[in-house]
């Protein structure tokens, strides 16, 4: 285990290994995420409340699932980088950061449309949205403050002190804005229970967090190798990788 | 440690920053009245936008007062270790053989007494102003006293990460704000609470919790804002 | 399938537009976020091919520098 996590801080080591990696997940990820999305949009039968606008559950809740793992991920790269300065957990973080706030976005959007044909207006401040939004300032907080610095190593190490300070945070953001919306909830928006979903509509959904999840780790991992090429550009074993190729 | 020049105790240290800070800030009053009077100006500007009808401001009178408290004291915290870095006891304060976090608690403790206390305790006039029933004044004071801990510590973390940036005071904004947000919430709640005859003790505790846990914590935090930054 | 036709797919009984739309814009994204760094990847890769064939065609040149 921890030759393992060794070998990960040595980037010929990583750039191998994550080639190796890439080759498959990429096909791996977009056969899921079309396979998912297929059985969501065709197969998946219609809610019997909402019809067929809540299809798109099966982007909306992906995105925002691994939008906030992808929080803790990116975290854990920051402790692990202030810690024991290991240059590819900074990569890490650094690669993590604008993939979370693209998922973000795209679940506050998704919401946003989902809540036209359902609550019939565009825009609720209901809890959910209102902590996903939060959660999208937090991501352009740290990829802003990482642009901001001009020494890129100190960068890494602001971002990583923010988005522990996050961390420590968001569970106590969510909380507060639980324990806001409960006190204002308006009377005239009802909103679904969390009630038992049936299995014809859980696996496609299970199985959409999973390409999720995939395309969350593809894409940190395409970001960060690009990211290596350029850092190591001089360095030898990369040099040597371009003339065999 | 080498024993040819006495130490000071921790605590002497602590209070010598405090005091420095202190000083300093007393020194230059319209430093520390600014952020009153951008309160007091904000104040004047929601009768003026959203009309002068007394029931409907003093409904929205504990949000409103609260998210100025959140400006005002998010303006100030900008600055806080702006003149520290400028100068370069930033730097002397980093290799003093003393923990950083607890230094730096101690300029943000005069930090917060001459601008987070102050504020609150000026704030029933301004709630008075916007027609806050009495009932909310007193929770007001003490919310803003409990919450004013809170946006310091977390505006002191921003302050940190951003001095070493030019221009670094929108990006601070965007920092801080989202980390406020539970301290925005659970002082409203109190007030509102408060003014409703409810129970404003829960969301005082909460508030009380959220100092506690900041002070334990936010040091830490910023001791190593500030070695980021130094090293930018 | 839970559709009979083409068009009762792209229908979805009058929610067809809300669900298309932000199938598409998530997935526009989504297409985005990968080929970028794949772009990224590649012009570096191609600046280096750049600079190591520079190198070698003037070596002399190289060392006299």
């Amino acid at each position: 285990m921890w030759t393992f996590i060794h070998k990960m801080g040595s980037p010929p080591w990583f750039f191998r290994f994550s080639g190796v990696v890439v080759q498959w997940l990429l096909p791996i990820t977009i056969g899921l995420l079309l396979v998912g999305a297929a059985w969501g949009l065709l197969v998946a039968p219609p809610d019997f409340r909402q019809g067929n606008s809540y299809r798109i559950i099966y982007i909306h809740v992906p995105a925002a699932v691994v939008a906030l793992a992808g929080y803790y991920v990116m975290a854990f790269a920051g402790a692990v980088s202030l810690i024991w300065r290991i240059k590819m957990a900074d990569v890490t973080m650094r690669a993590a950061a604008p993939v979370g706030a693209v998922l973000t976005a795209v679940a506050l959007i998704t919401g946003a449309i989902w809540g036209k044909p359902t609550w019939g207006t565009w825009w609720v401040w209901d809890a959910r949205i209102t902590s996903m939004l939060i959660l999208l300032f937090l991501y352009l907080g740290v990829v802003a403050l990482f642009e901001a610095y001009e020494n890129k190593t100190a960068a890494a190490r602001a971002c990583a002190v923010l988005s522990l300070v996050g961390t420590v945070n968001i569970p106590i953001i969510y909380k507060s804005v639980d324990w806001w919306y409960s006190l204002h909830q308006p009377a005239s928006i009802k909103f679904t229970g969390e009630s038992a979903i049936d299995s014809s509509m859980l696996y496609p959904l299970l199985l959409m967090i999973a390409a999720f999840y995939c395309l969350f780790a593809l894409t940190v991992l395409l970001n960060m190798r690009a990211e290596l090429v350029w850092n190591h550009r001089e360095a030898n074993w990369l040099q040597q990788l371009v003339r065999k190729v | 440690m080498s024993a040819d020049i006495p130490l000071l105790s921790l605590r002497e240290a602590f209070s010598r920053q405090f005091r420095r800070h202190f000083k300093a800030l007393m020194g230059s009053p319209a430093d520390m009245a600014n952020p009153l009077l951008f309160f007091f100006m904000v104040v004047t500007l929601f009768p003026l936008g959203l009309g002068p009808d007394p029931e409907r401001l003093s409904a929205m009178a504990p949000g409103l007062l609260w998210v100025v408290a959140l400006l005002s004291s998010l303006m100030v915290s900008s600055k806080l270790f702006g003149s520290d870095y400028e100068d370069g006891s930033l730097e002397q304060l980093a290799i003093a053989p003393y923990p950083l976090s607890i230094l730096v608690m101690g300029e943000v403790a005069a930090h917060w007494l001459a601008t987070g206390f102050l504020l609150a305790a000026v704030s029933p006039l301004f709630g008075i102003m916007l027609g806050l029933p009495a009932a909310g004044l007193g929770v007001l004071f003490y919310s803003l006293v409990l919450g004013t801990i809170c946006l310091t510590l977390i505006g002191a973390i921003g302050s940190a990460l951003t001095v070493s940036i030019r221009r670094g005071g929108l990006l601070m904004s965007l920092l801080i704000i989202p980390l406020n947000v539970p301290v925005l919430i659970f002082g409203t709640t109190a007030v509102s609470e408060a003014v409703i005859g409810g129970n404003p003790q829960t969301w005082l505790t909460l508030l009380g919790g959220l100092a506690m846990g900041s002070l334990a914590l936010v040091p830490l935090a910023i001791s190593a804002a500030l070695r980021v930054s130094l090293d930018n | 399938m839970y559709f009979d036709s083409l068009s009762a797919v792209w229908h979805m009984d009058g929610h067809g537009f809300y669900v298309w739309l932000s199938y598409a814009l998530t997935f526009l994204p989504v297409a985005i976020m990968l080929w970028l760094p794949i772009r990224r990847q590649r012009q570096h890769w191609q600046w280096i091919v750049a600079e190591q064939r520079r190198a070698n065609s003037r070596p002399a040149d190289a060392q006299s520098e």
